[in-house]
């Protein structure tokens, strides 16, 4: 499948994966993030079970400490 | 627009603020100093001798709580702008009754965990108000990094990678800089609308 991440193609051998495989994959590393697919929210205790499929939009936004 | 236009538009406004820290107090004096009619600030600390290398607070006010400095530092710019003070620990619950009235809500923590929990409550609560978080400014030097980005109404200020540590603390500078493009951000969305 083919997605695009924080406004980049991504390419995936598989059909779909969680949120949690991309993050692993991708190696996004940060504890804190947002997750965007599709303009929608997807919450971090959903992470595990929300799927991300071929020509999803995706953002994933670190938060970092300091302020 | 002239200043006179800017300021009788932007006294219309109410924009929340969400701590009352290095981001906070400085992007909350920006937008008093143009004239933003109202603005509401929660915070639940009281100001520190470690705060004053980037805060806008006084050595004279340490001990005081935040949020009422803050409030005293504005009335001396101008005794006209509506201060809202909570002194309270933000979370998912009062976030929502806080700030429901704000035309625009910034993100002013310190802590990743409480930035991530302010966005997920906001963009399930409020989903059509614009959030503006900062991230990333620690250290100094390299401004350049310091940008933007929109992702529908979240906008994010900051460099994005800068984390603080014992090495790359908060300085007045940078926070500074990205406070004051929080306020910048603010404005743009203020007055670009009818």
């Amino acid at each position: 499948m083919n997605i695009t991440l924080n406004n980049r193609p991504e390419s995936f051998d598989k059909n779909q994966i969680t949120i949690s495989e991309l993050l692993k994959i991708k190696n996004f590393t940060f504890k804190m993030l947002v997750i965007k697919v599709n303009s929608e929210l997807v919450k971090k205790d959903s992470y595990d079970n929300s799927l991300v499929k071929d020509g999803d939009n995706v953002t994933v936004l670190h938060l970092i400490s300091g302020g | 627009m002239t200043f006179e236009e800017i300021k009788s538009r932007l006294k219309n406004y109410t924009v929340g603020i969400a701590g009352a820290g290095g981001l906070g107090s400085n992007c909350a004096v920006a937008l008093a100093r143009v004239g933003v009619g109202k603005i509401v600030i929660s915070d639940f600390d009281v100001v520190n001798e470690s705060n004053l290398n980037r805060q806008y607070f006084f050595r004279d006010q340490l001990g005081e709580k935040k949020v009422i400095a803050l409030k005293n530092t504005i009335k001396r710019i101008d005794p006209e702008i509506d201060i809202v003070e909570y002194d309270i620990k933000l979370n998912e619950n009062n976030i929502v009754d806080i700030y429901k009235d704000c035309k625009i809500i910034v993100e002013a923590f310190d802590l990743a965990e409480m930035k991530q929990m302010l966005i997920e409550t906001c963009l399930t609560e409020f989903p059509e108000k614009p959030i503006i978080i900062g991230s990333g400014m620690a250290g100094y030097g390299e401004s350049n990094s310091i940008n933007v980005r929109q992702s529908e109404n979240l906008y994010i200020c900051g460099d994005e990678k800068s984390e603080v540590s014992d090495d790359t603390p908060p300085l007045a500078p940078r926070v500074g800089v990205v406070a004051n493009m929080q306020a910048n951000t603010v404005l743009e969305i203020l007055l670009g609308m009818e």
